[in-house]
Protein backbone atom coordinates (compact mmCIF):
# COMPACT_ATOMS: atom_id res chain seq x y z
CA UNK A 1 0.00 0.00 0.00
CA UNK A 2 2.65 2.23 0.74
CA UNK A 3 4.84 1.76 -2.01
CA UNK A 4 2.04 1.78 -4.25
CA UNK A 5 1.08 5.40 -3.04
CA UNK A 6 5.24 6.11 -2.94
CA UNK A 7 4.90 5.10 -6.98
CA UNK A 8 2.35 7.06 -7.60
CA UNK A 9 3.64 10.20 -6.06
CA UNK A 10 6.40 9.54 -8.30
CA UNK A 11 4.79 9.10 -11.29
CA UNK A 12 2.45 12.27 -11.14
CA UNK A 13 5.70 14.29 -9.34
CA UNK A 14 6.56 15.95 -13.01
CA UNK A 15 3.36 16.40 -14.96
CA UNK A 16 2.38 18.40 -11.52
CA UNK A 17 6.00 20.66 -11.88
CA UNK A 18 5.11 21.33 -15.16
CA UNK A 19 1.41 22.12 -15.32
CA UNK A 20 2.34 24.31 -11.96
CA UNK A 21 4.80 25.99 -14.13
CA UNK A 22 2.46 26.45 -17.18
CA UNK A 23 -0.42 27.86 -14.89
CA UNK A 24 1.92 29.82 -13.56
CA UNK A 25 3.79 31.72 -16.79
CA UNK A 26 0.57 31.77 -18.11
CA UNK A 27 -1.24 34.14 -15.25
CA UNK A 28 1.80 36.03 -14.84
CA UNK A 29 1.49 37.16 -18.46
CA UNK A 30 4.47 35.48 -19.98
CA UNK A 31 2.51 33.43 -22.83
CA UNK A 32 -0.32 34.70 -24.56
CA UNK A 33 -3.49 32.93 -24.51
CA UNK A 34 -3.98 32.34 -27.84
CA UNK A 35 -0.41 30.81 -28.26
CA UNK A 36 -0.62 28.12 -24.85
CA UNK A 37 -3.61 28.88 -22.79
CA UNK A 38 -3.62 28.17 -18.95
CA UNK A 39 -4.58 24.54 -18.19
CA UNK A 40 -6.82 25.75 -15.84
CA UNK A 41 -8.41 27.45 -18.98
CA UNK A 42 -8.31 24.12 -20.93
CA UNK A 43 -10.13 22.15 -18.09
CA UNK A 44 -13.04 24.73 -18.49
CA UNK A 45 -13.06 24.71 -22.14
CA UNK A 46 -12.70 21.20 -22.08
CA UNK A 47 -15.53 20.52 -19.82
CA UNK A 48 -17.73 23.50 -21.81
CA UNK A 49 -17.20 20.96 -25.03
CA UNK A 50 -18.06 17.75 -22.82
CA UNK A 51 -21.03 19.36 -21.30
CA UNK A 52 -24.56 19.27 -22.96
CA UNK A 53 -25.91 22.04 -24.70
CA UNK A 54 -29.25 22.91 -24.07
CA UNK A 55 -31.03 21.98 -20.64
CA UNK A 56 -32.51 18.51 -20.06
CA UNK A 57 -35.72 18.26 -21.40
CA UNK A 58 -37.48 15.11 -20.49
CA UNK A 59 -40.12 15.54 -23.46
CA UNK A 60 -37.55 15.75 -25.82
CA UNK A 61 -34.81 13.13 -25.33
CA UNK A 62 -33.78 10.15 -22.48
CA UNK A 63 -31.29 11.25 -19.80
CA UNK A 64 -28.80 9.06 -21.46
CA UNK A 65 -28.83 10.85 -25.11
CA UNK A 66 -28.63 14.24 -23.09
CA UNK A 67 -25.43 13.52 -20.96
CA UNK A 68 -24.17 12.88 -24.77
CA UNK A 69 -25.40 16.08 -26.40
CA UNK A 70 -22.30 17.73 -26.22
CA UNK A 71 -20.71 18.59 -28.79
CA UNK A 72 -17.33 16.58 -27.30
CA UNK A 73 -19.66 13.22 -26.61
CA UNK A 74 -20.79 13.57 -30.83
CA UNK A 75 -17.40 13.99 -32.12
CA UNK A 76 -15.94 11.01 -29.96
CA UNK A 77 -18.81 8.88 -30.76
CA UNK A 78 -18.04 9.99 -34.71
CA UNK A 79 -14.61 9.46 -34.26
CA UNK A 80 -14.62 6.09 -32.68
CA UNK A 81 -17.19 4.68 -35.12
CA UNK A 82 -15.65 5.62 -38.00
CA UNK A 83 -12.28 3.88 -36.74
CA UNK A 84 -14.67 0.85 -35.71
CA UNK A 85 -16.08 0.31 -39.23
CA UNK A 86 -13.46 1.07 -41.57
CA UNK A 87 -11.09 -1.31 -39.28
CA UNK A 88 -14.09 -3.98 -39.64
CA UNK A 89 -13.58 -3.44 -43.59
CA UNK A 90 -9.81 -3.63 -44.07
CA UNK A 91 -9.33 -5.95 -41.25
CA UNK A 92 -12.67 -8.21 -42.30
CA UNK A 93 -10.18 -8.26 -45.81
CA UNK A 94 -7.03 -8.32 -44.62
CA UNK A 95 -7.59 -11.49 -42.01
CA UNK A 96 -8.80 -14.34 -44.44
CA UNK A 97 -6.67 -13.15 -47.46
CA UNK A 98 -3.37 -13.26 -45.16
CA UNK A 99 -4.76 -16.67 -43.97
CA UNK A 100 -4.95 -18.10 -47.43
CA UNK A 101 -1.89 -16.14 -48.35
CA UNK A 102 0.21 -17.49 -45.38
CA UNK A 103 -0.95 -21.13 -46.42
CA UNK A 104 -0.95 -21.30 -49.87
CA UNK A 105 2.14 -20.59 -51.56
CA UNK A 106 -0.22 -20.29 -54.72
CA UNK A 107 -2.09 -17.30 -53.47
CA UNK A 108 1.16 -15.31 -52.20
CA UNK A 109 2.75 -15.64 -55.41
CA UNK A 110 -0.03 -14.05 -56.81
CA UNK A 111 -0.85 -11.74 -54.67
CA UNK A 112 1.99 -10.49 -53.00
CA UNK A 113 3.33 -8.36 -56.14
CA UNK A 114 0.43 -6.28 -56.62
CA UNK A 115 0.38 -5.54 -52.69
CA UNK A 116 4.05 -5.29 -52.36
CA UNK A 117 4.14 -2.13 -54.37
CA UNK A 118 0.87 -0.32 -52.54
CA UNK A 119 1.86 -1.16 -49.41
CA UNK A 120 4.68 1.48 -48.79
CA UNK A 121 2.07 4.28 -50.15
CA UNK A 122 1.05 5.75 -46.74
CA UNK A 123 -2.92 5.51 -46.37
CA UNK A 124 -2.99 9.21 -45.95
CA UNK A 125 -1.39 9.66 -49.99
CA UNK A 126 -4.61 8.41 -50.65
CA UNK A 127 -7.11 11.25 -49.36
CA UNK A 128 -7.30 12.77 -52.43
CA UNK A 129 -8.28 9.74 -54.85
CA UNK A 130 -10.44 8.93 -52.12
CA UNK A 131 -12.59 12.62 -52.47
CA UNK A 132 -12.51 11.75 -55.86
CA UNK A 133 -13.90 8.68 -55.51
CA UNK A 134 -16.52 9.12 -52.70
CA UNK A 135 -16.76 12.65 -52.20
CA UNK A 136 -16.87 14.06 -48.54
CA UNK A 137 -18.72 12.81 -45.37
CA UNK A 138 -17.95 9.08 -43.87
CA UNK A 139 -17.21 6.83 -47.37
CA UNK A 140 -14.02 8.50 -48.07
CA UNK A 141 -13.34 8.11 -44.06
CA UNK A 142 -14.49 4.28 -44.00
CA UNK A 143 -11.71 3.77 -47.38
CA UNK A 144 -8.80 5.15 -45.92
CA UNK A 145 -9.41 4.21 -42.41
CA UNK A 146 -9.68 0.24 -43.66
CA UNK A 147 -6.81 1.06 -45.98
CA UNK A 148 -4.40 1.69 -43.16
CA UNK A 149 -5.96 -1.12 -40.99
CA UNK A 150 -5.42 -3.83 -44.19
CA UNK A 151 -1.87 -3.90 -44.30
CA UNK A 152 -0.85 -4.30 -40.65
CA UNK A 153 -3.06 -6.94 -40.39
CA UNK A 154 -2.34 -8.73 -43.76
CA UNK A 155 1.28 -9.20 -42.55
CA UNK A 156 0.84 -10.01 -39.39
CA UNK A 157 -1.69 -13.12 -40.31
CA UNK A 158 0.68 -13.99 -42.74
CA UNK A 159 3.59 -14.28 -40.94
CA UNK A 160 1.36 -16.03 -38.15
CA UNK A 161 -0.11 -18.23 -40.71
CA UNK A 162 3.67 -19.20 -41.66
CA UNK A 163 4.88 -19.75 -38.04
CA UNK A 164 2.26 -22.29 -37.25
CA UNK A 165 4.21 -25.02 -35.90
CA UNK A 166 3.71 -28.18 -38.37
CA UNK A 167 3.37 -30.52 -35.66
CA UNK A 168 0.44 -28.71 -34.69
CA UNK A 169 -0.93 -29.41 -38.51
CA UNK A 170 0.58 -32.88 -38.58
CA UNK A 171 -1.48 -34.06 -35.19
CA UNK A 172 -4.61 -32.60 -36.38
CA UNK A 173 -4.77 -34.48 -39.84
CA UNK A 174 -3.40 -37.44 -37.97
CA UNK A 175 -6.67 -37.11 -35.96
CA UNK A 176 -8.63 -36.55 -39.07
CA UNK A 177 -9.14 -32.83 -39.84
CA UNK A 178 -9.84 -31.71 -43.19
CA UNK A 179 -8.70 -28.65 -44.52
CA UNK A 180 -11.47 -26.40 -43.21
CA UNK A 181 -11.19 -27.72 -39.98
CA UNK A 182 -7.76 -27.35 -40.06
CA UNK A 183 -8.03 -23.54 -40.86
CA UNK A 184 -10.58 -22.80 -38.45
CA UNK A 185 -9.57 -25.07 -35.34
CA UNK A 186 -5.77 -24.89 -35.69
CA UNK A 187 -4.17 -22.60 -37.92
CA UNK A 188 -6.39 -19.48 -37.15
CA UNK A 189 -5.60 -19.87 -33.22
CA UNK A 190 -2.51 -21.07 -33.78
CA UNK A 191 -1.80 -17.30 -35.51
CA UNK A 192 -4.11 -15.85 -33.14
CA UNK A 193 -0.41 -14.35 -31.66
CA UNK A 194 0.57 -12.75 -34.13
CA UNK A 195 -3.20 -11.69 -35.71
CA UNK A 196 -3.96 -9.65 -32.56
CA UNK A 197 -0.26 -7.94 -33.06
CA UNK A 198 -1.78 -6.68 -36.86
CA UNK A 199 -5.28 -6.01 -34.97
CA UNK A 200 -3.05 -3.83 -32.82
CA UNK A 201 -0.98 -2.00 -35.02
CA UNK A 202 -4.12 -1.47 -37.51
CA UNK A 203 -5.87 -0.14 -34.89
CA UNK A 204 -3.41 2.24 -34.17
CA UNK A 205 -2.90 3.62 -37.45
CA UNK A 206 -6.54 3.33 -38.05
CA UNK A 207 -6.96 6.20 -35.23
CA UNK A 208 -3.70 8.14 -36.91
CA UNK A 209 -5.86 7.82 -40.10
CA UNK A 210 -9.57 9.01 -38.53
CA UNK A 211 -7.95 12.28 -37.48
CA UNK A 212 -6.54 13.20 -40.78
CA UNK A 213 -9.65 11.99 -42.38
CA UNK A 214 -12.08 14.25 -40.40
CA UNK A 215 -9.18 17.04 -40.93
CA UNK A 216 -10.17 16.74 -44.60
CA UNK A 217 -12.74 15.12 -46.20
CA UNK A 218 -15.54 14.63 -43.32
CA UNK A 219 -16.50 18.10 -41.76
CA UNK A 220 -16.96 16.08 -38.71
CA UNK A 221 -15.55 14.64 -35.70
CA UNK A 222 -12.18 15.41 -33.24
CA UNK A 223 -10.25 15.91 -36.29
CA UNK A 224 -12.45 18.21 -37.70
CA UNK A 225 -12.99 20.27 -34.24
CA UNK A 226 -9.41 20.71 -34.05
CA UNK A 227 -8.81 22.32 -37.20
CA UNK A 228 -11.96 23.82 -36.64
CA UNK A 229 -11.31 25.38 -33.81
CA UNK A 230 -7.85 26.35 -35.52
CA UNK A 231 -9.72 28.99 -37.03
CA UNK A 232 -11.16 30.68 -34.54
CA UNK A 233 -7.88 31.05 -33.02
CA UNK A 234 -9.30 28.50 -30.19
CA UNK A 235 -6.27 27.35 -28.68
CA UNK A 236 -7.71 26.03 -25.53
CA UNK A 237 -10.32 24.35 -27.53
CA UNK A 238 -7.76 22.81 -29.71
CA UNK A 239 -6.10 21.13 -26.97
CA UNK A 240 -8.97 20.04 -25.35
CA UNK A 241 -9.65 18.05 -28.43
CA UNK A 242 -6.17 16.55 -28.11
CA UNK A 243 -6.54 15.74 -24.64
CA UNK A 244 -10.23 13.90 -25.99
CA UNK A 245 -7.90 12.19 -28.43
CA UNK A 246 -4.99 10.79 -26.75
CA UNK A 247 -7.93 9.51 -24.00
CA UNK A 248 -10.03 7.38 -26.76
CA UNK A 249 -6.70 5.71 -28.20
CA UNK A 250 -5.91 5.21 -24.63
CA UNK A 251 -9.10 3.89 -24.26
CA UNK A 252 -8.84 1.69 -27.15
CA UNK A 253 -5.70 0.70 -26.14
CA UNK A 254 -7.03 -0.62 -22.39
CA UNK A 255 -9.44 -2.49 -24.74
CA UNK A 256 -6.96 -4.34 -26.44
CA UNK A 257 -5.10 -4.97 -23.73
CA UNK A 258 -7.87 -7.06 -22.19
CA UNK A 259 -9.17 -8.79 -25.34
CA UNK A 260 -5.35 -10.06 -26.35
CA UNK A 261 -5.36 -10.98 -22.82
CA UNK A 262 -8.12 -13.14 -22.60
CA UNK A 263 -7.48 -14.48 -26.17
CA UNK A 264 -4.34 -15.62 -25.84
CA UNK A 265 -4.97 -16.80 -21.77
CA UNK A 266 -3.83 -20.23 -23.28
CA UNK A 267 -0.27 -18.71 -24.52
CA UNK A 268 2.89 -19.21 -22.30
CA UNK A 269 4.14 -15.70 -22.58
CA UNK A 270 0.41 -14.79 -20.91
CA UNK A 271 1.38 -16.41 -17.65
CA UNK A 272 0.97 -13.95 -14.77
CA UNK B 1 -1.54 -66.20 -40.45
CA UNK B 2 -3.37 -63.10 -39.67
CA UNK B 3 -3.71 -60.02 -42.17
CA UNK B 4 -0.33 -57.87 -40.83
CA UNK B 5 -1.42 -54.73 -39.23
CA UNK B 6 1.52 -53.00 -40.99
CA UNK B 7 3.33 -54.61 -44.08
CA UNK B 8 6.21 -52.88 -45.32
CA UNK B 9 8.11 -54.05 -48.82
CA UNK B 10 11.62 -53.00 -50.15
CA UNK B 11 10.73 -49.10 -48.75
CA UNK B 12 13.38 -46.69 -49.94
CA UNK B 13 13.43 -42.82 -48.92
CA UNK B 14 16.01 -40.19 -50.16
CA UNK B 15 15.65 -36.45 -49.90
CA UNK B 16 18.41 -33.99 -51.02
CA UNK B 17 20.11 -32.23 -48.46
CA UNK B 18 22.65 -29.38 -49.48
CA UNK B 19 22.82 -30.89 -52.64
CA UNK B 20 23.40 -34.01 -51.70
CA UNK B 21 21.97 -37.37 -51.54
CA UNK B 22 20.97 -38.97 -48.34
CA UNK B 23 19.36 -42.29 -48.73
CA UNK B 24 17.51 -42.67 -44.88
CA UNK B 25 15.79 -45.90 -45.20
CA UNK B 26 17.07 -48.55 -47.94
CA UNK B 27 15.59 -51.85 -48.37
CA UNK B 28 13.31 -52.20 -45.55
CA UNK B 29 10.65 -55.16 -44.87
CA UNK B 30 8.88 -55.62 -41.98
CA UNK B 31 5.36 -56.89 -40.86
CA UNK B 32 3.74 -55.99 -37.56
CA UNK B 33 1.12 -58.51 -36.49
CA UNK B 34 -2.07 -56.81 -35.20
CA UNK B 35 -1.86 -56.54 -31.62
CA UNK B 36 1.67 -56.42 -31.03
CA UNK B 37 4.26 -54.00 -29.67
CA UNK B 38 7.13 -53.59 -31.79
CA UNK B 39 10.15 -51.10 -31.31
CA UNK B 40 12.21 -49.41 -33.80
CA UNK B 41 15.50 -49.15 -31.87
CA UNK B 42 18.68 -47.33 -33.14
CA UNK B 43 21.41 -44.30 -33.31
CA UNK B 44 19.73 -40.56 -34.61
CA UNK B 45 20.41 -40.86 -38.45
CA UNK B 46 19.20 -44.43 -38.55
CA UNK B 47 15.68 -43.16 -40.13
CA UNK B 48 13.58 -44.92 -37.89
CA UNK B 49 11.50 -41.62 -37.06
CA UNK B 50 11.58 -41.60 -41.26
CA UNK B 51 9.98 -45.43 -41.00
CA UNK B 52 7.41 -43.90 -38.74
CA UNK B 53 6.38 -40.83 -40.70
CA UNK B 54 6.05 -42.97 -43.62
CA UNK B 55 3.58 -45.18 -41.55
CA UNK B 56 1.76 -42.10 -40.53
CA UNK B 57 1.41 -40.87 -43.97
CA UNK B 58 3.41 -38.00 -43.50
CA UNK B 59 6.21 -38.30 -45.80
CA UNK B 60 5.55 -40.92 -48.34
CA UNK B 61 8.54 -43.19 -49.15
CA UNK B 62 10.60 -42.59 -52.38
CA UNK B 63 10.13 -46.35 -53.55
CA UNK B 64 8.53 -49.10 -52.17
CA UNK B 65 5.24 -50.91 -50.29
CA UNK B 66 3.39 -49.32 -47.39
CA UNK B 67 0.12 -51.02 -46.20
CA UNK B 68 -1.12 -50.26 -42.82
CA UNK B 69 -4.24 -52.33 -42.10
CA UNK B 70 -4.36 -54.03 -45.20
CA UNK B 71 -4.71 -50.72 -47.35
CA UNK B 72 -1.79 -48.44 -49.09
CA UNK B 73 -1.18 -45.35 -46.79
CA UNK B 74 -1.69 -42.42 -48.81
CA UNK B 75 -1.84 -39.89 -45.65
CA UNK B 76 -2.44 -39.10 -42.01
CA UNK B 77 -5.51 -40.60 -40.95
CA UNK B 78 -7.17 -41.64 -37.48
CA UNK B 79 -6.93 -45.34 -37.83
CA UNK B 80 -2.72 -44.74 -37.13
CA UNK B 81 -3.13 -41.80 -34.64
CA UNK B 82 0.56 -40.90 -33.61
CA UNK B 83 1.66 -39.58 -30.41
CA UNK B 84 4.64 -37.29 -30.71
CA UNK B 85 8.17 -36.49 -28.94
CA UNK B 86 7.04 -33.11 -28.41
CA UNK B 87 3.20 -33.72 -27.12
CA UNK B 88 1.97 -31.68 -30.24
CA UNK B 89 -1.23 -30.39 -27.92
CA UNK B 90 -2.96 -27.79 -29.20
CA UNK B 91 -2.05 -25.29 -26.54
CA UNK B 92 -4.86 -23.03 -27.06
CA UNK B 93 -7.24 -25.78 -26.40
CA UNK B 94 -7.86 -27.14 -22.55
CA UNK B 95 -7.07 -30.99 -21.59
CA UNK B 96 -10.73 -31.43 -22.43
CA UNK B 97 -10.83 -30.23 -25.86
CA UNK B 98 -7.30 -31.48 -26.56
CA UNK B 99 -8.73 -35.18 -25.88
CA UNK B 100 -12.31 -34.27 -26.97
CA UNK B 101 -11.47 -32.90 -30.50
CA UNK B 102 -10.84 -36.57 -32.05
CA UNK B 103 -14.13 -37.39 -31.54
CA UNK B 104 -15.58 -33.97 -32.64
CA UNK B 105 -13.79 -33.81 -35.88
CA UNK B 106 -15.43 -37.39 -36.22
CA UNK B 107 -18.84 -35.99 -35.79
CA UNK B 108 -20.16 -37.43 -32.77
CA UNK B 109 -22.49 -35.79 -30.27
CA UNK B 110 -21.72 -33.51 -28.04
CA UNK B 111 -22.77 -35.49 -25.07
CA UNK B 112 -21.06 -38.79 -26.28
CA UNK B 113 -17.67 -36.86 -26.63
CA UNK B 114 -17.96 -35.46 -22.94
CA UNK B 115 -18.85 -38.93 -21.81
CA UNK B 116 -16.05 -40.53 -23.55
CA UNK B 117 -13.29 -38.01 -22.54
CA UNK B 118 -14.12 -38.07 -18.95
CA UNK B 119 -13.71 -41.64 -18.86
CA UNK B 120 -10.54 -41.97 -20.37
CA UNK B 121 -9.53 -38.71 -17.70
CA UNK B 122 -10.68 -40.89 -15.40
CA UNK B 123 -8.78 -43.95 -16.62
CA UNK B 124 -5.13 -41.61 -17.19
CA UNK B 125 -5.77 -39.91 -13.76
CA UNK B 126 -6.41 -36.53 -15.85
CA UNK B 127 -9.30 -35.79 -14.03
CA UNK B 128 -8.38 -32.79 -12.36
CA UNK B 129 -6.95 -31.02 -15.14
CA UNK B 130 -9.69 -30.80 -17.51
CA UNK B 131 -10.29 -27.04 -17.36
CA UNK B 132 -6.20 -26.87 -17.64
CA UNK B 133 -4.62 -25.45 -20.51
CA UNK B 134 -1.26 -27.54 -21.41
CA UNK B 135 1.26 -24.50 -20.44
CA UNK B 136 0.08 -25.61 -16.94
CA UNK B 137 0.89 -29.51 -16.98
CA UNK B 138 3.96 -30.91 -16.46
CA UNK B 139 6.07 -32.75 -19.27
CA UNK B 140 4.23 -36.18 -17.91
CA UNK B 141 1.23 -34.78 -17.46
CA UNK B 142 1.52 -33.47 -21.43
CA UNK B 143 1.96 -36.75 -22.59
CA UNK B 144 -0.68 -37.93 -20.67
CA UNK B 145 -2.89 -36.06 -22.17
CA UNK B 146 -1.56 -36.77 -26.06
CA UNK B 147 -2.34 -40.73 -25.40
CA UNK B 148 -5.63 -39.89 -23.89
CA UNK B 149 -6.21 -37.80 -26.86
CA UNK B 150 -5.24 -40.34 -29.63
CA UNK B 151 -7.15 -43.21 -27.48
CA UNK B 152 -10.08 -40.98 -27.50
CA UNK B 153 -10.22 -42.17 -31.45
CA UNK B 154 -10.77 -45.69 -30.82
CA UNK B 155 -7.26 -46.50 -33.20
CA UNK B 156 -6.71 -49.97 -33.96
CA UNK B 157 -2.30 -48.76 -34.13
CA UNK B 158 -0.67 -46.61 -32.20
CA UNK B 159 2.27 -44.92 -33.96
CA UNK B 160 4.73 -43.42 -31.25
CA UNK B 161 8.02 -41.46 -32.06
CA UNK B 162 9.77 -41.44 -29.01
CA UNK B 163 6.86 -40.34 -26.93
CA UNK B 164 8.72 -40.61 -23.13
CA UNK B 165 12.59 -39.26 -24.58
CA UNK B 166 11.94 -35.79 -23.28
CA UNK B 167 10.97 -36.99 -19.72
CA UNK B 168 12.66 -37.68 -16.98
CA UNK B 169 13.51 -41.15 -15.58
CA UNK B 170 10.57 -41.99 -12.99
CA UNK B 171 8.16 -40.57 -14.83
CA UNK B 172 9.06 -42.49 -18.17
CA UNK B 173 8.81 -45.95 -16.20
CA UNK B 174 5.67 -44.56 -14.92
CA UNK B 175 4.64 -43.95 -18.44
CA UNK B 176 5.72 -46.88 -20.04
CA UNK B 177 4.06 -48.79 -17.51
CA UNK B 178 0.86 -47.40 -18.09
CA UNK B 179 1.26 -47.61 -21.95
CA UNK B 180 1.34 -51.49 -21.14
CA UNK B 181 -1.64 -51.61 -19.13
CA UNK B 182 -3.20 -49.68 -21.73
CA UNK B 183 -2.19 -51.67 -24.38
CA UNK B 184 -2.81 -55.30 -22.93
CA UNK B 185 -6.48 -53.74 -21.76
CA UNK B 186 -7.47 -52.44 -25.03
CA UNK B 187 -5.18 -55.01 -27.75
CA UNK B 188 -3.58 -52.22 -30.21
CA UNK B 189 -1.05 -52.74 -32.19
CA UNK B 190 1.94 -49.99 -31.42
CA UNK B 191 5.03 -49.35 -33.12
CA UNK B 192 6.89 -47.36 -31.38
CA UNK B 193 10.23 -45.59 -31.76
CA UNK B 194 12.90 -45.02 -29.32
CA UNK B 195 16.91 -44.35 -28.80
CA UNK B 196 16.45 -46.45 -25.56
CA UNK B 197 17.92 -49.61 -25.76
CA UNK B 198 16.46 -50.77 -21.81
CA UNK B 199 13.16 -48.96 -23.34
CA UNK B 200 12.73 -50.91 -26.27
CA UNK B 201 13.55 -54.20 -23.85
CA UNK B 202 11.12 -53.47 -21.28
CA UNK B 203 8.28 -52.85 -23.92
CA UNK B 204 8.32 -54.79 -26.92
CA UNK B 205 7.39 -58.16 -28.34
CA UNK B 206 10.23 -57.73 -30.95
CA UNK B 207 12.67 -55.29 -31.26
CA UNK B 208 13.76 -53.78 -34.54
CA UNK B 209 17.45 -52.68 -34.83
CA UNK B 210 18.09 -50.33 -37.29
CA UNK B 211 21.35 -49.62 -38.95
CA UNK B 212 22.83 -45.82 -39.68
CA UNK B 213 22.35 -44.45 -42.54
CA UNK B 214 20.76 -45.82 -44.95
CA UNK B 215 18.66 -47.54 -42.54
CA UNK B 216 18.14 -50.95 -42.99
CA UNK B 217 16.94 -53.47 -40.53
CA UNK B 218 20.03 -54.96 -38.94
CA UNK B 219 18.07 -57.47 -36.80
CA UNK B 220 15.17 -58.28 -35.49
CA UNK B 221 15.14 -58.94 -31.58
CA UNK B 222 12.50 -61.18 -29.90
CA UNK B 223 11.71 -60.14 -26.45
CA UNK B 224 10.11 -63.40 -24.94
CA UNK B 225 10.52 -62.58 -21.16
CA UNK B 226 7.14 -61.99 -19.51
CA UNK B 227 5.72 -59.11 -18.61
CA UNK B 228 6.21 -57.07 -16.07
CA UNK B 229 9.42 -57.42 -16.87
CA UNK B 230 12.28 -57.06 -14.00
CA UNK B 231 14.62 -54.59 -15.57
CA UNK B 232 17.27 -55.87 -12.93
CA UNK B 233 16.86 -60.05 -14.37
CA UNK B 234 19.75 -61.72 -15.50
CA UNK B 235 17.55 -62.65 -18.82
CA UNK B 236 16.80 -59.16 -18.97
CA UNK B 237 20.33 -57.57 -19.51
CA UNK B 238 21.95 -60.51 -21.17
CA UNK B 239 19.47 -58.93 -23.72
CA UNK B 240 20.46 -55.61 -23.07
CA UNK B 241 24.26 -56.79 -23.60
CA UNK B 242 23.22 -58.26 -26.80
CA UNK B 243 21.08 -55.39 -27.95
CA UNK B 244 23.61 -52.97 -27.22
CA UNK B 245 26.24 -54.89 -28.91
CA UNK B 246 24.07 -53.77 -32.04
CA UNK B 247 23.49 -50.86 -31.56
CA UNK B 248 26.80 -49.54 -30.46
CA UNK B 249 28.15 -51.04 -33.86
CA UNK B 250 25.91 -48.25 -35.12
CA UNK B 251 26.44 -45.59 -33.63
CA UNK B 252 30.04 -46.58 -33.88
CA UNK B 253 29.38 -45.90 -37.92
CA UNK B 254 27.47 -42.68 -36.91
CA UNK B 255 30.50 -41.38 -35.08
CA UNK B 256 32.78 -41.99 -37.62
CA UNK B 257 30.49 -40.88 -40.51
CA UNK B 258 30.09 -37.25 -38.38
CA UNK B 259 34.03 -36.94 -38.13
CA UNK B 260 33.90 -38.05 -41.96
CA UNK B 261 31.71 -35.11 -42.47
CA UNK B 262 33.95 -32.86 -40.05
CA UNK B 263 37.00 -33.82 -41.77
CA UNK B 264 35.73 -32.64 -45.63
Amino acid sequence: MRNGLGRLAKSLLVPTIVLVLWEALSRAGKISPAILPAPSQVVVRWWLYLAPAQAYDPSQESRLAWLFSGELPQDAAGSLSRVVVGFLIGGGIALPLGLLMGRKPIVYELMSPLLEILRPIPPIAYIPLSILWFGLGNPPAFFLISLGAFFPVLVNTIAGVRNVDAIYVRAAQNLGANEATLFRRVILPAAMPYILTGVRVGIGVAFIVVIVAEMTAVNKGLGYRILEAREFMWSDKIIAGMITIGLCGLGIDVLMNRLNRWLLRWHRGMES
Amino acid sequence: MPEPAVHIAAVRKAFRTGGREVVALDGIDLDVAPGELVCLLGPSGCGKSTLLNAIAGFAPPTAGTVLANGRPVTGPGPDRAMVFQEYALFPWMTVEANVGFGLELRGEPRQVVREKVSALLRQLGLSDFRDRFPKDLSGGMRQRVAIARVLAIDPPMLLMDEPFGALDALTRRNLQDELLRLWAELGKTVVFVTHGIEEAIYLADRVVVMTYRPGRVKQIVPVKLPRPRDTASAEFNQLKRTVSQLVMEEQARHEQAERAATAD
